[in-house]
């Protein structure tokens, strides 16, 4: 990780944030339909093998973004699927992911009951 | 008034969208650019810490670090300003995985009401479920294409 | 009593008089330009109840009972209770005025239903089924935006043609004879559909419901635009209002000066532009009935205003119909009032 990776996170989050926002802004897609589409490019961005570079180069201006999200997922299953077989697609798919979908579980579930919505 | 037809519909329609102030896109991306960016180099500083005094490997520490930043935009969400920071900065807010964390935290503190199962329990997918879903089948089967093709 | 033309009932001979009036407004609405008008102005929209329904079911309850001691009657005086809100199945309502006891019909055209309220309970009163009746609607941000839209402390961003749902509730004690307003008229509303589809664009969905029922009311009625001091929509918002008066010039029933200076929007009316998060305008089943009977209806009793002509309009939406891909159509009904003695 050099110096220059913080300057790449700073360019590649805002830029990949940006392109949403033009796509927001432009189109009637809701921002439900944005993130699914960028989590799908994530993913499909892993399976050409265009992500990791992508994140060696920029940090975390890749691994922040939703999109990293779709990337580790087709890792969990391509790596699981290079030790058992085809049907390591299936079943790795949330290995890598589990920080992420457990944090997120775990907090929200504690912020509902010690919080409430302020409207 | 019969129900309006297609013409007159077009018509009126037209009508609206000229009278109809359009967004400040130019304005919504600078921030989106700006405030993405700053949550991404957030991140960046926190990864190292990680690497630095965490003994994680550089590889590895994307982990923990999305796990900080979802915390924190959860923190965030239950005090209340999330939402008022997510108008100002759109895309921004969003798109970074906090804005995954704030799709589970509201749905999950609004439908509290509803009780532990049915409400947090039943409802906590509710906005951030599509990404989840289309996540998890876009990766079967680019995975599947991909060893597919690996191996023949 | 008369059916004028195609829509409208003409209920001025029948003596329909607005003894009393109340208005209990949330936390935003109390501090926007119309802020001393309103009876209530709360501090906390949760009112100290634990969930944002309870929060809405006592402002319609204070509502009421504010009504019913400024006409200077008991709950029991009342023979028919009518009303609306936009939660589902009319909650609010029907859970919030529970502890009356009265007999009650539940109304619902989303955000006209103060009209549609005002309607039905003026027909009880000019027909002689009911003495005294008591009509009301409220809204809450917080209960139509985890309804219709997203958990409230999510952060999805809005454009500049959204409108903010006001948070109040407001409610009328109407009876035969003579007030200080008088109901000489009710236009009840056709759906009309241009095929907005945006729950962003509501001003744009509801225009063209408020453009044919005030031309059908000036229709049946044989009246012109500058017979009323004022005409107010319900929750078109600035940009719907703007496209209402376009309408209105485009289509002859105005001039652009009488529109500017005598057609208005409940919407626009209820917040500052520069108040937070208000975008364009309020909109929701109480927009229409905390401007009406607050400042409205102040400015009537003050002389400044003889004839009002209330055009709440509604967008007949649901979350399944939106996400099904249906169109918004709306409606609009129409009360006229009168300054009385």
């Amino acid at each position: 990780m050099s110096a220059w990776t913080f300057l790449w996170a700073f360019v590649v989050g805002g830029a990949i944030c940006a392109i949403g926002q033009v796509i927001m802004d432009t189109t009637k897609l809701t921002p439900g339909h944005v993130m699914s589409m960028l989590v799908v490019a994530g993913a499909i961005a892993d399976g050409l093998g265009v992500y990791d570079p992508l994140i060696k180069f920029a940090g975390a201006g890749a691994t922040v973004p939703i999109t990293s999200f779709g990337n580790a997922l087709v890792h969990g299953a391509l790596h699981e699927a290079k030790v058992h077989g085809l049907i390591g697609v299936i079943t790795g798919i949330f290995e890598v992911t589990s920080a992420g979908i457990s944090a997120a579980i775990v907090f929200a579930f504690l912020a509902a009951v010690f919080a409430k919505p302020k409207g | 008034m019969p129900i309006a037809t297609p013409e007159e519909r077009a018509r009126y329609q037209a009508l609206a969208r000229r009278l109809t102030p359009g967004r400040p896109v130019v304005r919504n991306t600078a921030r989106a650019f700006v405030v993405g960016g700053l949550i991404c180099e957030l991140g960046q500083v926190i990864q190292a810490l990680f690497v630095r005094y965490g003994g994680f490997k550089p590889a590895e520490a994307g982990n923990p670090t999305v796990a900080v930043l979802i915390l924190l935009a959860a923190i965030f969400t239950a005090i209340g300003v999330y939402d008022r920071f997510a108008q100002w900065a759109g895309a921004g807010s969003a798109v970074p995985v906090t804005g995954f964390s704030n799709t589970m935290t509201s749905a999950a503190m609004e439908h509290r009401s509803e009780g532990f199962v049915a409400g947090i329990g039943g409802n906590m997918f509710k906005v951030s479920g599509p990404v989840i879903v289309y996540g998890v089948v876009s990766a079967f089967f680019i995975a599947l294409i991909r060893y597919v093709v690996e191996h023949l | 009593m008369a059916r004028l033309g195609r829509s409208t009932w003409d209920l001025g001979e029948r003596q329909v008089a607005v003894i009393a009036t109340s208005t209990v407004a949330g936390t935003l609405e109390a501090q926007g330009p119309l802020s001393d008008s309103f009876d209530l102005s709360l501090n906390d929209d949760r009112v100290g109840q634990d969930t944002w329904e309870r929060a809405e079911q006592t402002m319609f309850r204070r509502a009421a009972e504010i009504a019913c001691e400024k006409a200077a009657i008991r709950a029991n005086d009342v023979d028919l209770v009518v009303g609306g809100d936009l939660n589902a199945q009319l909650t609010s309502f029907y859970m919030g005025l529970r502890p009356l006891a009265r007999p009650m019909l539940g109304v619902y055209s989303a955000c006209a239903s103060l009209c549609e309220g005002l309607a039905v309970a003026s027909l009880a009163v000019a027909t002689g089924f009911a003495d005294v009746v008591l009509v009301g609607t409220s809204s809450h941000t917080s209960t139509a935006e985890r309804q219709f839209r997203y958990p409230t402390e999510y952060g999805v961003q809005r454009p500049p043609t959204a409108q903010r749902t006001v948070t109040g509730a407001g409610a009328a004690v109407l009876a035969r004879g003579r007030g200080p307003w008088q109901v000489t008229h009710a236009t009840i509303g056709e759906i009309a559909d241009f095929g907005v589809k945006s729950p962003w664009e509501m001003g744009a969905a509801m225009a063209p419901a408020a453009f044919d029922t005030l031309r059908q009311h000036l229709a049946d009625t044989g009246r012109s635009l500058d017979d009323y001091d004022l005409v107010v929509t319900g929750d078109l918002g600035r940009v719907g209002l703007r496209i209402l008066r376009n309408l209105l010039v485009e289509h002859g029933v105005a001039s652009p000066a009488a529109v500017e200076e005598r057609v208005n929007d409940c919407g626009a009316m209820i917040y500052d532009e520069h108040q937070p998060e208000v975008f364009s305008g309020g909109s929701g089943a109480a927009c229409s009935t905390l401007v009406t009977f607050g400042h409205l209806f102040r400015e009537m009793k003050r002389g400044r205003l003889h004839r009002l002509l209330v055009c709440a309009t509604g967008a007949l939406l649901s979350q399944v119909s939106a996400q099904q891909g249906d169109t918004i159509p709306s409606i609009s009904h129409a009360i006229a009032f009168e300054r009385g003695d």
